[in-house]
């Protein structure tokens, strides 16, 4: 992996230290200290409730650390001008699409609102990001029109518009079968080869966390259990670790006797 | 409730400051004029007609027992427009479309939408809230220009259809124009252009405030419509008082 990378390269790298988060009186982030390399795909893995998606929050700047800090290139995630600098996307885990928009203008709001193209222009933009994820021909169907897995794709289709140079999904295969996780799990790939964005990934699905990453963060309890490539991750010993990986389904009576 | 408050400033100088943009958002900002405009002008109108009948018809007979028969159209007259057609719209827009923005915005920020915006660069004041503000403060004074037309004529077809007060039309609308000019129609213009701002500002104050579900935005836009009346009749007195002060 090269880390020795520069914004002209087009990827960026991140760089988590110190990272604590309390709402009220309980405290979801203890303490999160990693570093993400240019270009590569990182994946945070953890069981549900363990903070995974409001780290992911802190690292595109939507919510405020009560401790530590967030650096994209050095620079804080809450300095003003980072994302006028940055093209940082993100696919939310329900897509987040604009309900009220049709899916091409949902995939073509970045271009239109930043006026970067004319409008023939973005429609053609539109056309062909949707063609890559499938979705050839839906420009005219609304949100409330698409299964889980198309509003997904669309996400990406809308990321893919930004050709970013940070993108983070939030649980990108939650609620989907496990062929259009696989789907998913490959557009995820695709993106890196296309764009070479820096890519954060946050589920818990184990699956696609280790077919997809080329490091893993498994995280509970607010802080970080280990940290490495997906072998070294399934060589911990820790007990927690081997307990996420290990957690299979086992008929009542063979559990009974376990 | 303070805390309300400040938010509700911060937003409204946000908003202010934002305002030389809204040419990149005409389209969104001619939705919105429709929206809260067209779609609302034959509510306003009906409840126009009613508030000057319903004026006309306490007044006109005490009055014209008492030989005041020329007060009748002017009271009407000044009474809707500097003080009944404002106001009453302004209730009706703030539980029609202050609710509706705070149901519309409260339902992108619970599913996230507005977290989208701002990953894709996209300031949510500009896209969502300056819009909408700017539509309601044109649309209401519009608005209020036609209820005091439709709330004069109303008085007047209660003024001459109600035998105890049997005044007829001319005679109430030269009554009218005796008093009434034009410094007290932009008298209830300028309160009305104000309460629109109160109801845009507090509609999507409360909608970028939402959490926690369906649960939150319906409490997202019961907050927006009694906020924004209660700031309404607060402001009312107060703007009342300086108008006065300043002879409008």
């Amino acid at each position: 992996m090269n880390e020795s990378c520069t914004v002209e390269s087009g990827r960026v790298c991140v760089e988590v230290s110190g990272l604590r988060k309390s709402f009220g009186t309980s405290e979801i982030l203890k303490g999160i200290d990693f570093g993400i390399r240019c270009g590569e795909i990182f994946v945070i893995m953890g069981p549900s409730g363990s903070g995974k998606s409001v780290l992911l929050k802190h690292l595109i700047g939507l919510e405020r650390p009560t401790a530590g800090s967030v650096r994209i290139d050095g620079h804080e995630i809450d300095s003003p001008e980072l994302l006028s600098k940055y093209r940082i996307a993100m696919v939310f885990q329900s897509g987040a699409l604009l309900s009220s928009l049709s899916v091409g203008e949902n995939v073509g709001l970045y271009l239109r609102e930043h006026r970067i193209h004319p409008p023939a222009e973005i429609n053609r933009i539109v056309r062909e990001k949707l063609a890559i994820v499938g979705l050839a021909g839906s420009e005219e169907k609304m949100p409330t029109e698409l299964s889980g897995g198309m509003k997904k794709r669309v996400a990406i289709a809308r990321a893919l518009v930004m050709d970013p140079q940070l993108i983070l999904y939030d649980e990108p295969t939650s609620e989907l079968d496990p062929l259009i996780s696989v789907t998913i799990g490959q557009e995820i790939v695709k993106m890196r080869e296309r764009t070479h964005a820096t890519s954060i990934v946050v589920t818990h699905d184990r699956d696609l966390g280790f077919g997809i990453a080329d490091r893993i963060a498994l995280i509970s309890g607010g802080r970080i259990l280990t940290l490495g490539t997906p072998d070294e991750v399934r060589a911990c010993d820790n007990p927690e670790v081997r307990t996420f990986l290990n957690a299979s389904y086992q008929p009542p009576e063979e559990a009974d006797r376990t | 409730m303070f805390r309300d408050i400040g938010q509700l400033a911060i937003l409204a100088w946000r908003t202010l400051r934002s305002l030389p943009l809204i040419f990149r958002h005409y389209r969104k900002l001619i939705d919105q004029l429709f929206e809260i405009g067209n779609a609302s002008l034959l509510m306003s109108c009906i409840l126009a007609v009613f508030i000057g009948g319903v004026l006309a018809l306490q007044t006109g007979p005490v009055m014209v027992e008492q030989g005041l028969n020329s007060v009748v159209g002017a009271v009407v007259g000044l009474s809707v427009c500097k003080e009944l057609a404002p106001v009453m719209i302004a209730v009706l827009i703030a539980g029609r479309i202050g609710s509706a923005m705070a149901a519309e915005i409260g339902s992108m920020a619970v599913y996230q939408e507005i977290d989208a915006l701002r990953t894709m660069n996209i300031n949510p004041i500009h896209y969502l809230v300056l819009p909408r503000v700017l539509a309601v403060c044109i649309a209401l004074p519009c608005l209020v220009v036609f209820a005091d037309l439709i709330g004069w004529v109303g008085g007047a077809l209660v003024c001459m259809s109600n035998p105890k007060i049997g005044i007829p039309w001319q005679a109430y609308f030269n009554d009218l124009s005796k008093v009434v000019d034009t410094l007290d129609v932009l008298n209830g213009l300028i309160k009305s252009l104000l309460f629109a701002a109160i109801i845009g500002l507090v509609g999507c104050h409360q909608g970028l405030a939402t959490i926690g579900g369906p649960r939150g935005i319906g409490r997202s836009v019961t907050k927006s419509v009694v906020n924004a009346i209660v700031l309404i009749l607060i402001t009312d007195y107060f703007i009342t008082r300086l108008l006065l002060t300043l002879d409008l």
